[in-house]
């Protein structure tokens, strides 16, 4: 054991540097982990040309996105048009940049809305128990009852077309898997020794669920996070295939996929383009989700 | 003499591949059993005593692997042998009882099959019938009351006791040469312990096997052992016959360690604490592993770890207090 | 109004506390006081939920406890003595009898009853290595009991767990890094200090040893005397080591399925035990010293689950001395040998034979 130092004086400058020199080693193992793991690196670097193209779009686009040149419609892809032009003669290049945007919106958004409320929603439940866990828990299985797809449908039909309901939509068909997931990290959480020794200190039930159980669901919700926006991204794009969500002349790529329906063989690229790049955007969050779960895993730190 | 030995172990070495680097787990292990003996690896937590067993069942996985050594039992190199080889010796030949008997075994099947099972992996020819029987046998045999019943049960329905009988059960129906039993009793209750350590007695006598009996209690391996090893961050520093070691300890991590225990005639004096805390074995001794936090540290205990020094008998300590060198200690 | 009367309530009985805190009301007035303690759980099973089976965990304990002492309770699995440590604390209920601190009842308390309550006694946890919180920082582990009971800005709160973390054996390089990176010893020592930033009176120990090795036993067991001092603490401890228990207390109580068998001075209780379980308890002890093996009398059978317990001694099943009157009649604590702190639960004591190690 060692001896107390001479003074007990606090250093301020002292206790900063062993603050960050702790932080520092926790991102040093986080890095040397990611960097293992070639697969999540593909994806990471994938969501970043995500969000720079979503962040620079203006600068990236060759036209404006809702730009119409009537004599050049469904020109194929070309020097000028990298990725050609639709029925109405708008850059599909162009909007698909732009589209990064509103994909990125929704998917944000939705994760925004749906993860808090459904961790919140779980967590009451699994430490409550009792009435309150079998009314919330009902409550989300009549939601889980439905396929997500169609559950957001449904509201989107409910709520009228346009991305804000879309949105809402979709929010309301993803929270009850969070919860059910905060609920079951709650439920392994909330008879653990440590979450005791917080209530023989005195704390507060809120207390207890905000400060100590919240903080130990987040990985796995995180992680569930990162692998549903893919999910969410391929919701918000049927939205708009369907007509439901974005509405046009909106550069959404749901939408654009739809609009090249009626000439899928010989303008192939109309479609087929911005479905690829939804196709990449998925996958690229697919890859992080695993490659975050495999990160976060106690396991694998401690070794 | 060598025939005597049935399990002979030489410089054993394992590493394990973590974040942080390489942990050295093991540096070094060198002891033999002799057939029909008990010996004891003694130690505490993170010395490397559970690492040994697992190397000599070759059933070290990875980020660890064994790294040097030979373990020679009955004569064969069992680091030279292939996994279907070992597989046959593993059960039948060398058996390994486990610290928690309900997390050993399976849960979702009746506890007389699962020891009827391990007859019949090891003699396919057996039918179920009599494998089942043989181990209701057994059960009996372990002074378990009704063991037809209990052969039915499930392993949560049976106390911590009886689950450790039932391992002991499925350990010992194939009679092997070598029983190797990690920490068996440290989850149980101080009477139980009582039970089941005169069960074991009484079985090695009749089945006539070896032990390596792994505990971190001195009073364990005290009343059960014939020769015990010390273990020390990865290394033995004192080996040899069990009465000679516990009333005449000559390395001073040993004398330490008796040191600790409380004294039942000076119950107000305060526990005599080994200072410092154990090394990370991150990396290889270059040293005497233990100098850190000896009393009598001395020049050559920085210098190149100690040899062990024979001091008759089949005992053997690593320090250089034991042999002569310039300089006095101190 | 529902609301003013809780706040009354509240404000009269902080300020009890305080009182019973501040003054010194009699050196004699046990600080802790359990009487005819009950802790039962039921189980409830098929489609109702109905409650089939009770496991009676605790069954009847008295035990009082003075300011500055130490109380070893020893016992095995199912004794019962887990439970009655958490009972004091709110962690286990109380389905009968009474839990007094300095008078006041500990039972049944309102949200912030039990909020005082937490100044006045803690508890720690057997386990180490889940009585911690693994995403906490040191600092907001042992600090949070401070900025719970809004004792200190974040500031102070700092120099309080660096002041504490030191009496304890940590510097500063220890306060941000997370529970993970210690060892046993080091988390029971962490959990140590996160009890005592807020000056209880009693500390109430659940097997705070019986998870870590000898050498780091010994070192845990040296620190809680010497804070025992320092603070002025009264402990009870709770073990099933008897060899720890006679080091650690002064008085050493001994417990089977949910009652207390025997009680007394440790010297009497480790020399000359009276009730057949304290005899076998003694006796089961393995030995170090290869000259003196002692004859162990081992039990038969496994010990008994508290569940729907059948009447008389609770050790009848198993005792060696046992005789028809033990099935029917349950013995209650008679003093020993004309000694009035000495007790003992039997109709037979002193007479199973065995010799001593």
């Amino acid at each position: 054991m060692n001896a107390p130092s001479a003074s007990s004086k606090l250093d301020r400058s002292d206790a900063r540097r062993h603050r960050s020199d702790a932080r520092r080693q926790y991102w040093c193992d986080t890095f040397t982990l990611w960097r293992r793991n070639k697969l999540m690196v593909v994806g990471t670097f994938i969501i970043l040309v995500l969000l720079v193209v979503a962040a620079a779009a203006p600068l990236l686009a060759t036209q404006g996105p809702f730009d119409q040149i009537s004599k050049d419609r469904l020109i194929p892809p070309s020097a000028q048009y990298w990725f050609g032009t639709d029925s109405l003669g708008r850059d599909i290049y162009s909007r698909v940049v732009y589209g990064s945007r509103v994909t990125l919106l929704i998917a944000l958004l939705v994760a925004a809305i749906s993860t808090p409320l459904g961790m919140a929603i779980g967590v009451l439940s699994g430490y409550f128990g009792g009435a309150v866990d079998e009314f919330l828990m009902r409550t989300s299985d009549v939601f889980l009852a439905f396929p997500k797809l169609i559950l957001a449908v449904a509201f989107a039909a409910a709520l009228g077309p346009g991305v804000e309901n879309a949105i809402i939509a979709i929010s309301v068909a993803n929270w009850p898997s969070y919860a059910r997931l905060a609920r079951a990290e709650t439920l392994t959480v909330k008879n653990n020794e440590y979450i005791q020794a917080m209530r023989v200190l005195g704390a507060s039930n809120l207390r207890i669920m905000i400060g100590h159980i919240t903080p130990m669901c987040l990985s796995s919700i995180i992680v569930r996070m990162s692998l549903d926006m893919g999910a969410i991204i391929l919701t918000a794009a049927g939205l708009g295939f369907l007509g439901l969500g974005a509405q046009p002349p909106t550069p959404e790529w749901g939408l654009m996929v739809s609009d090249g329906r009626d000439f899928l063989v010989d303008q192939w690229w109309v479609s087929t383009l911005p479905g690829i790049a939804i196709l990449i955007v998925v996958v690229g969050f697919n890859l992080l989700g695993d490659g975050i779960r495999d990160i976060l895993d106690p396991h694998q730190r401690q070794n | 003499m060598a025939a005597e030995q049935l399990l002979s172990v030489k410089d054993l070495r394992v590493n394990f591949h973590t974040l942080r680097g390489v942990v050295h787990a093991l540096q070094g292990v060198s002891f033999h059993i002799n057939r029909q003996e008990t010996l004891g690896l003694v130690g505490e937590t993170g010395c490397g005593k559970s690492v040994t067993a697992r190397a000599v069942l070759r059933l070290v996985v990875a980020p660890g692997e064994i790294a040097g050594g030979e373990v020679h039992f009955e004569g064969r190199n069992l680091l030279g042998l292939t996994e279907v080889e070992m597989r046959t010796l593993r059960g039948s030949q060398i058996s390994m009882i486990m610290q928690e008997p309900k997390m050993s075994l399976n849960p979702v099947i009746r506890v007389g099959r699962q020891v009827g099972e391990t007859l019949r992996i090891h003699d396919p020819s057996m039918s179920k019938k009599i494998a089942a029987q043989q181990a209701v046998d057994m059960l009996a045999q372990l002074g378990i009351p009704d063991p037809k019943r209990v052969a039915r049960r499930y392993p949560h329905e049976l106390s911590g006791g009886m689950a450790q009988r039932i391992m002991i059960a499925m350990m010992l129906v194939t009679r092997p040469k070598l029983l190797i039993a990690d920490e068996p009793t440290s989850a149980l209750d101080v009477t139980i312990q009582a039970q089941i350590l005169e069960l074991m007695n009484r079985l090695i006598q009749e089945i006539q096997t070896s032990v390596l009996m792994i505990t971190h209690d001195l009073g364990v391996m005290a009343e059960s052992c014939d020769r015990v090893a010390v273990m020390y961050a990865g290394q033995i520093v004192e080996i040899g016959p069990v009465r000679d070691v516990l009333k005449d300890p000559r390395h001073p991590y040993t004398q330490g360690l008796l040191k600790t225990l409380p004294d039942k005639a000076h119950p107000d004096e305060p526990l005599y604490s080994i200072k410092g805390a154990v090394p990370t074995l991150l990396s290889a001794h270059k040293a005497c592993g233990f100098a850190p936090r000896c009393a009598h540290r001395f020049k050559p205990c920085d210098e190149a770890p100690p040899p062990m020094h024979a001091l008759g008998n089949g005992r053997r300590a690593a320090c250089y207090l034991l042999g002569d060198y310039a300089g006095v200690p101190g | 109004m529902p609301g003013c009367r809780a706040k009354e309530e509240f404000m009269a009985f902080a300020n009890s506390l305080n009182t019973a805190r501040a003054g010194n009301e009699t050196a004699d007035q046990p600080i802790l006081e359990l009487t005819d303690l009950h802790v039962h759980f039921p189980i409830r099973e098929g489609l109702l939920n109905r409650s089939v089976h009770t496991v009676k965990a605790v069954s009847g304990v008295t035990l009082s406890i003075r300011p500055g002492e130490s109380v070893g309770l020893v016992g095995e699995s199912g004794c019962g003595k887990t439970s009655l440590g958490r009972a004091v604390v709110g962690l286990s209920p109380v389905t009968f009898g009474q839990v007094a601190f300095r008078g006041r009842s500990l039972v049944g308390l309102s949200g912030q009853q039990a909020y005082e309550r937490a100044k006045l006694v803690q508890l720690i946890f057997q386990d180490p290595y889940s009585s911690l919180h693994p995403r906490k920082t040191v600092r907001d582990l042992v600090g949070v009991g401070l900025k719970l009971h809004k004792l200190a800005d974040d500031e102070k709160i700092d120099r309080i767990v660096l002041d504490m973390l030191k009496r304890v054996g940590f510097g500063l390089e220890h306060m941000y890094r997370y529970a993970h990176e210690f060892s046993g010893g080091q988390r029971q020592r962490i959990a140590l200090a996160r009890a005592l930033v807020l000056h209880p009176e009693v500390l109430i120990l659940d097997e705070p040893t019986s998870a870590l090795d000898v050498s780091v036993q010994a070192q845990i067991l040296n620190l809680l005397k010497e804070l025992q001092r320092e603070f002025n603490l009264t402990y009870l401890f709770i073990s099933h080591d008897l060899s720890v228990v006679n080091y650690m207390s002064d008085r050493i109580g001994v417990m089977y399925l949910g009652h207390i068998v025997e009680i007394g001075p440790r010297t009497r209780i480790f020399q000359a035990p009276r009730h057949p379980y304290s005899q076998v308890l003694l006796s089961s002890l393995p030995s170090t010293d290869p000259d003196k093996p002692g004859k162990k009398i081992v039990l038969e059978g496994d010990p008994p689950t508290p569940i729907d317990p059948p009447p008389g001694c609770p050790f009848a099943p198993r005792c060696p001395r046992v005789e028809d009157i033990c099935h029917q009649d349950k013995p209650v604590l008679t003093a020993q040998g004309g000694h009035g702190d000495h007790l003992a639960a039997c109709h037979f004591p002193g007479e199973l034979k065995f010799s001593q190690v």
